[in-house]
């Protein structure tokens, strides 16, 4: 469903933030993306939503590739994929009902459609009680469920979860994690990038791609592990 | 749309002062054309009026011997332009001066010898009554050695033509001038609202949404702005107008469809600006 073939991405100022890197994330897989700081995580996540192009390599998602994709099919492609952000990414002066609304708004969802669809998306994210709170009313962790709850408007293929805990305190941490693989059960892949390593060392089953300084160094799905 | 819509208003509230410089702008270039709109109109009518005669007179010289006068006719009749040419005898043309002038009759009938000289009266084709046609014709005819003068009405017509042309290039200068500082002012407005919705753009963006949808709402600003501007370039030109038109001189009103013509304009205008604008600002994947 996804694939990234021989993947580079070169930075004028900063040279290669991923370099050479194939991979491939099946339907409804759940994968962490591992590495330090600026190992390229990011990037790739980026690559995979076309808000960037590969220097060199390919990437595909869901039948689209990054060579042949055109400005409008870009815009399709990402209501298939559902992203979230350390940072949230909410706008500050709408409640988290209307957060959640205007991803649908934007793309030409009918209010019928948006006035069911909100309620059943805040509820399964556990927050039907607070729709109407303001983003600066919501504790982190609520926070981020609204921006789970918009990244899951048009039931996407996958959600990629851009260190969606890197704000957040164990307790939730815990929840938001919970909250991913209760999508993941559903038949949503995940792509969780994330350098809490605890996280990771507490879910053993779940497969894990490091990167180091942009190259691919571990995928616990492939037989062997490159230098 | 609904969304679009809403969006483009509070753009608007946002910067009012900046819609309305906009606007303004827009109306001052479609105001200079619309002023100029009502000199061409009413000089069209006035041409329109002269050429609807389509006729030059060639007044003949006493000395021209009838031989002379059929080889002029008949040189006439075979120019391409030319409908009919009629004869005007001296006698006729006494006789037509005398019902005509009916005042003058007795002066007419008391004198000794027809002071009138034959004419030959030419008419032109209806679709060949341009001006340089018409000139060309009277020169042809003046060249003749039979003919003592030339009328057309041309002389003052000469003044009008340039007239125009002077209206028309002072026009097309202040015009265009306006329009591209109404451009530049629209597309800072454009810019101010793309900075002031940047977070709601790049959400746009994260989900979904079609660069199509993202500018909508900007284009539907310009389109506002522009439709705005036009509205106040028609009201301030007719204002122009009513002043001038009893006080100064009788002008004629420009046609409905000039006006809606130049409205639509104003639109165009502004959503040429904001297409502009978004295309530069507007960074897309
Ligand atoms: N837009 C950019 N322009 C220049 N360099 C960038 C840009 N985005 C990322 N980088 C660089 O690419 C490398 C990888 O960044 P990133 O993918 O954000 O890493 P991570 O998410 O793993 O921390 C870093 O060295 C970073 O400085
Ligand atoms: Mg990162």
């Amino acid at each position: 469903m996804i694939s990234l073939l021989h993947v580079t991405k070169t930075y004028p100022r900063t040279g290669d933030a991923v370099a050479d890197v194939s991979l491939t994330l099946n339907k409804g897989e759940f994968c962490f993306l591992t590495g330090h700081s600026g190992a390229g995580k990011s990037t790739i996540m980026r690559l995979i939503h076309m808000a960037e192009r590969p220097t060199s390599g390919e990437v595909r998602v869901s039948g689209y590739s990054s060579t042949t994709i055109r400005p409008r099919e870009i815009a399709l492609l990402r209501r298939k994929i559902g992203y979230c952000f350390q940072d949230f990414r909410l706008l500050q002066d709408r409640t988290a009902a209307e957060n959640v609304a205007f991803a649908l708004e934007v793309t030409g969802a009918k209010p019928q459609v948006i006035r069911t669809k909100v309620p059943r998306l805040l509820a399964q994210v556990g927050l039907a009680s607070k729709a109407e709170a303001l983003p600066s009313q919501l504790s982190g962790g609520e926070q981020q469920r609204v921006a789970m709850a918009r990244a899951l408007v048009h039931e996407p293929l996958v959600v990629l979860a851009d260190e969606p805990t890197g704000n957040l305190d164990e307790r939730a941490t815990r929840g938001i994690f919970d909250l991913l693989q209760h999508i993941n059960q559903s038949g949503t892949a995940v792509l969780l990038a994330t350098h809490n390593l605890e996280l990771v060392r507490a879910n053993p089953d779940v497969r894990v791609i490091e990167l180091d300084h942009g190259r691919l160094v571990y995928d616990s799905a492939a037989e062997e592990v490159r230098s | 749309m609904t969304y679009s819509l809403r969006e483009a208003l509070v753009a608007f509230r946002r910067a009012p002062l900046l819609a309305g410089v906009s606007a303004a702008m827009i109306a001052l270039s479609l105001f200079v054309v619309g002023l100029f709109g009502i000199v061409a109109f009413n000089i069209r009518k006035v041409i329109e009026g002269v050429e609807a005669r389509g006729e030059v007179v060639a007044y003949l010289r006493d000395t021209a011997s009838p031989a002379d006068v059929q080889a002029l006719r008949h040189e006439l009749t075979g120019v391409a332009a030319v409908r009919e040419v009629r004869y005007v005898s001296r006698e006729e043309a006494l006789q037509v001066a005398k019902e005509e002038l009916s005042e003058f009759s007795a002066v007419f009938g008391s004198l000794d010898s027809n002071p009138l000289p034959a004419s030959l009266e030419v008419r032109l084709k209806p679709n060949q009554k341009g001006p340089d046609v018409v000139r060309s014709v009277a020169q042809r005819i003046g060249a003749n050695p039979a003919v003592e003068e030339v009328r057309y009405g041309n002389e003052w017509l000469d003044k009008v033509f340039l007239l125009r042309s002077v209206a028309a290039t002072a026009t097309g200068v202040l015009g265009a001038g306006f329009a591209v500082v109404a451009i530049l002012i629209i597309g800072a407005a454009v810019r101010l609202a793309i900075f002031a919705r940047r977070e709601e753009i790049a959400i746009m963006q994260l989900v979904g949404a079609t660069n199509w949808f993202i500018r909508k709402p900007f284009l539907l600003e310009g389109l506002m702005t522009g439709l705005l501007g036009g509205m106040l370039a028609a009201l301030a030109t007719w204002l122009s107008y009513s002043v001038l038109t009893n006080a100064v001189f009788t002008v004629v009103w420009i046609p409905d469809s000039w006006v809606v013509g130049g409205i639509l304009t104003g639109g165009a205008l502004g959503v040429v600006a904001s297409w502009i604008a978004v295309r530069r600002h507007l960074r897309v994947a």
